[in-house]
């Protein structure tokens, strides 16, 4: 099978007026169709690194991001992205938000359009549709901010901590909305968290990385029963404490090496 | 043991007295606007009087500072013989292009400083030096340059407006959240789009913002280039008015001003009012 993403000896150096720092170092990596991969690991391991070079956003400074086989140039409509806040803008409506992917790409057709507002229908938010922003509560906001990233029909969506501006009920709410709607839509995801208990509820893959430099320090596959649970049922599952613990254990001796 | 009883599911208090205290509290806030307003009318009223008997009286020197029954005989006699009203437009339109003309220059050379920051590092410096001068001297250049009249007085207000609206609006295009530029950037979108969706739209505030101090702004740039080479307009009659000792007529163009100026302003923020209305 084909990989979505492919990362082949990614090495990623930040350079500043001070320094220039080794973020990534040679990281290899592939997800296949359908996963949901989970990185995580301390701060400064290049997560949010790794992310943006797969989303075209950064050119890593040696070797090459793939996806759909093809090298990453920049971003493209097939790639999309969650940011860690909804970042919706004030002066469009929960409509124009959510469609403002199609402004960009050329696509404000009667069908796209209609799609965005059944995607708007499936969250619960077609009475929104023609509000502001700031009518709305923190987690309807990022369940706009969802179908934005949908509303361009990603094979691929990139997810930076798209909950850690949640408060905890509406986290969990959301965590499963979203991962119910990929697994319907059988749309490849990565997820980047720090929540260890997050990353073991929505995803088929944990990777642990290391920092300073950033590499893969160790993959822990997430058992059948925990994954095909929703992922506030899954924190109930057996298995579920002693994966989250021994991802725990993992990243302290992680954190003790470096 | 009262605190238990709260919890039947009937609210403590009931619908119509929550109504009762949003309408008390209509009612005090309504009172306290009427309060402000008598006040602020009655210390208007005191002024005008004071001015009044002080010049009658000879407390003040009615040569130099008139009156107001005399003030307002003298706009009057202005209105009704006509002679008020050209003076009146020629002002108000130098004043109108000073303020739009300065700030739609100054957020264009915004848009280009934004556009290269290469160009905003090289320029940087000189707009600095040119916003500290004081460029009201440089009137006399354009009238040489442009001619005694309407051109070369707006060009003067346009000196004062265009550099300080760029600095303001240059800077809130910096201020712009990266993350709203982000979410066009995911998308593919170009530089232009980044502009066009984001950094203008969010911007918007800022350069209403800036045609309210334009405003201020244009009328000292209008009177002072009236000052030094006009024929019409309020600023004219002010100093024909210093020239032949004609006091009265110099404090009733200020007047004018005052009230024109006001309504210029109202104007700026009734439009802001309505164009960012969604946004608060």
């Amino acid at each position: 099978m084909e990989p979505v993403v492919e990362l082949q000896q990614i090495t990623h150096v930040y350079v500043s007026d001070r320094e220039a720092s080794l973020a990534l170092d040679g990281l290899d990596l592939k997800v296949y169709p359908g996963e949901f991969v989970s990185l995580v690991g301390p701060s400064g391991c290049g997560k949010t690194t790794l992310l943006s070079i797969i989303a075209g956003l950064l050119q890593p400074t040696k070797g090459g991001a793939f996806v759909y086989g093809k090298k990453v140039q920049g971003p493209t409509p097939e790639v999309g992205y969650m940011l860690q806040q909804d970042y919706l803008f004030p002066w469009r409506t929960i409509f124009e938000n959510a469609s403002i992917g199609l402004e960009l790409t050329g696509r404000t057709d009667e069908r796209h359009l209609a799609r965005t507002l059944s995607l708007l229908e499936e969250m619960g938010l077609e009475a929104e549709a023609n509000l502001y922003p700031q009518q709305l509560s923190g987690g309807m906001r990022q369940r706009v901010a969802l179908v934005r990233t949908l509303s361009t029909d990603p094979g691929l969506l990139l997810l930076d901590e798209p909950f850690s501006a949640l408060d905890y009920q509406t986290k969990l709410q959301l965590e499963d909305l979203i991962s119910e709607t990929l697994r319907e839509k059988n749309k490849t995801a990565v997820l980047v968290t720090h929540d260890l208990s997050e990353a073991v509820a929505v995803s088929d893959k944990v990777i642990l990385l290391e920092s300073h430099p950033g590499r893969i320090r160790k993959t822990f596959t997430v058992p059948e029963h925990i994954r095909l649970a929703r992922p506030l049922m899954a924190r109930e599952l057996s298995g579920f404490n002693e994966l989250f613990h021994e991802i725990w254990r993992e990243m302290e001796s992680a954190g003790e090496k470096g | 043991m009262s605190v238990l009883e709260i919890n039947t599911g009937k609210p403590v208090l009931p619908e119509e007295s929550l109504q009762a205290l949003h309408q008390s509290h209509l009612k005090r806030q309504k009172k306290r606007r009427l309060q402000v307003l008598s006040v602020q009318l009655a210390l208007l009223v005191l002024f005008f009087a004071f001015w009044e008997i002080a010049g009658r009286l000879k407390w003040i020197d009615v040569l130099l500072f008139s009156y107001p029954s005399k003030v307002f005989a003298q706009i009057g006699r202005d209105m009704a013989s006509g002679e008020l009203w050209g003076h009146l437009g020629v002002t108000v339109g130098e004043t109108a292009a000073g303020f739009v003309f300065g700030t739609l220059f100054g957020t264009l050379l915004a848009v280009l400083i934004w556009w290269s920051p290469f160009l905003s590092k090289v320029l940087d410096p000189y707009m600095v030096v040119f916003n500290s001068m004081p460029k009201v001297a440089l009137g006399p250049i354009f009238i040489v340059m442009f001619g005694a009249g309407f051109l070369s007085i707006t060009v003067t207000t346009l000196s004062i407006t265009v550099i300080v609206t760029t600095l303001v609006v240059y800077n809130s295009f910096c201020e712009v959240d990266s993350n709203l530029i982000k979410v066009v950037q995911v998308f593919g979108g170009t530089r232009t789009q980044v502009f066009r969706k984001v950094i203008l739209p969010a911007s918007f505030p800022t350069i209403i913002s800036t045609l309210k101090v334009n405003v201020g702004m244009a009328w000292v740039g209008v009177i002072v280039g009236e000052f030094l080479v006009a024929k019409m307009g309020l600023g004219y009659l002010i100093i024909y008015g210093f020239q032949v000792f004609n006091f009265t007529l110099v404090m009733s163009s200020l007047l004018i001003i005052a009230v024109v100026a006001t309504g210029m302003y109202q104007l700026v923020v009734y439009a802001e009012r309505k164009l960012l209305n969604h946004r608060r």
